[in-house]
């Protein structure tokens, strides 16, 4: 779980060829996956597409990387939360089943993190 | 410059439909030509909004599909796909094929088929337009509105009963729309105990899946002329885009795509929002009616949430919003429903809206893709 930094100290996640902020190729990463972030907002998704566990805990949530916030989407392992609070991420070897949806199996990857109340 | 009429307008019963992509949308077709009493033959450009009949039906090519079943070959012929915004986009399309003199009559039809589906298939076609970082942790567009709504109600201290007067409101306009899919009011007590989809919403916050098509006809306002005095002019148009990966924006409840591209619309028009009598908004989750309220400077931002309670958006109101019923009771053919706002203008502006009818001259159209991923705002008007 990397964020994406260019020359300007722009921060984001995931990466892109350029900067979403200026424009700038992002050729600096950082780790998220050892640090602590804030939830910004959630839901839980009964309506879940094939391959999806259902229900589905979602947040957004934001680090702090050095005074830099970049936020992030992932599962969260429950839906015992509240806006504010601190979450970890904790790495999932496949969030969802890469066979069951409609997107090409192989054209991404499918382990990530969901977040962890701390 | 001559500016661009719309001189037909037609819609299809939007519901659960038999018919497959190709009928719907040449029944659309058929019936805008015989509203413009214009020939095929006279049709020199046609465009399809569309955005996955390939996805949904194994079906693709549809624009010279639907030139061929027309009886319009020879036509120049284009599919324009901008997801569930496709049909604002079609207008556009629409608008500067006349505007810039390549055509004299261009056709949109914009539809979609996708009951055939299951839901949880439909969620996942529509889900593909996410970021793989979104797509893998089964992301799907309601999520966004529950995550949104939630920060939103959070932010601004806003009861959970202003986005259950969205609904209830669009309902009561939906029973006076005879293509509407669902005809029948809904009470806040039935929306607010419906089942959970994305907390804090629930089934009566969202657009049902729909089958349906939509058609309008552009030609510059001399041509017009010939054929019509019943005919309205598109103003202003204008499309922008926002963060294709959701928790990139600064703030979810601000909609930046929608903003910019209404700036630009009202600069075209020489108008602003308080020129407006009615309005037709993207209301597939009650959240995104109100989120457009603010985004299009009808609402300080933070007060979106009061104009549905406090009557300003009712059929009475100050601002009618959503008089067709809205996407939430009219149903959402992603391509065709775009098409379809700009449809409710035009039998409004021509006073042709039966009892749904309200007073006006000045109509805008807001279609939106994605969570606000990409936007298109039309403004339509009387001559
Ligand atoms: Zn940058």
């Amino acid at each position: 779980m990397n964020a994406h930094r260019c020359p300007n100290d722009h921060l984001t996640y995931p990466g892109h060829a350029r900067c979403p902020d200026c424009g700038e190729p992002q050729d600096d990463t950082v780790s998220l996956a050892d640090r602590t972030a804030e939830i910004v907002t959630w839901t839980t998704s009964t309506a879940t597409p094939p391959g999806v566990r259902q229900p589905n805990h979602l947040a957004i949530v934001e680090f702090d990387v050095d005074g830099q916030p970049v936020r992030a989407l992932g599962q969260l392992t429950t839906d015992d939360v509240d806006i504010g609070d601190t979450v970890t991420p904790v790495h999932v070897d496949e969030l969802r089943d890469p066979d069951a949806g409609i997107r090409e199996p192989e054209s991404q990857n499918w382990d990530g993190y969901r977040f962890e109340p701390a | 410059m001559d500016r661009v009429a719309v001189i037909g307008a037609s819609m299809t019963r939007f519901g659960e439909r038999d018919d497959w992509i190709r009928d719907l949308l040449a029944e659309a077709g058929d019936a805008c030509l015989r509203d413009a009493s214009v020939p095929s033959e006279a049709v020199e450009h046609v465009y399809v909004s569309n955005m996955a009949s390939g996805e949904f039906e194994g079906q693709t090519g549809v624009s010279n599909m639907l030139a061929h079943d027309l009886g319009m070959v020879g036509a120049y012929t284009q599919r324009v796909d901008q997801t569930s915004a496709s049909g604002g986009a079609g207008i556009y399309a629409a608008w500067q094929s006349v505007a810039s003199g390549a055509s004299d009559m261009t056709l949109l039809v914009g539809g979609e088929k996708m009951t055939h589906r299951t839901t949880g298939e439909a969620t996942d076609v529509i889900a593909s337009l996410t970021h793989p970082v979104e797509y893998k942790h089964g992301v799907t567009l309601p999520s966004f509105a529950g995550l949104t709504a939630r920060l939103y109600l959070d932010e601004y201290d806003a009861p959970r009963e202003s986005l259950a007067a969205v609904a209830a409101k669009n309902h009561r306009n939906g029973v006076d729309n005879p293509h509407a899919q669902f005809r029948k009011e809904v009470s806040e007590d039935e929306i607010l105990d419906s089942p959970i989809v994305a907390d804090p919403l629930r089934l009566y916050d969202f657009c049902p899946i729909t089958d349906g098509s939509a058609a309008l006809l552009f030609c510059p306002e001399s041509v017009a002329r010939e054929y019509t005095d019943d005919y309205t002019v598109v103003s202003g148009v204008a499309g922008a885009s926002d963060t294709h990966v959701v928790h990139e924006r600064d703030d979810p409840t601000t909609m930046n795509g929608v903003a910019d591209s209404a700036t630009e619309a009202f600069e075209m028009a020489g108008r602003g929002p308080d020129d407006v009598d009615v309005a037709e908004l993207h209301d597939m989750f009650t959240i995104l009616e109100v989120l457009q309220l603010e985004a299009l400077g009808f609402a300080e931002t933070g007060e979106g949430w009061r104009l549905a309670p406090d009557g300003v958006t009712e059929r009475d109101g100050r601002l009618p919003v959503n008089t067709s019923g809205g996407l939430k009771s009219k149903g959402h053919p992603l391509g065709a429903s775009g098409v379809a706002q700009a449809y409710e203008l035009h039998r409004q502006l021509l006073g042709d809206a039966g009892d749904r009818q309200v007073d006006a001259e000045v109509g805008l159209a807001c279609n939106v893709g994605g969570f606000g991923n990409c936007v298109t705002t039309t403004i339509l008007e009387t001559p």
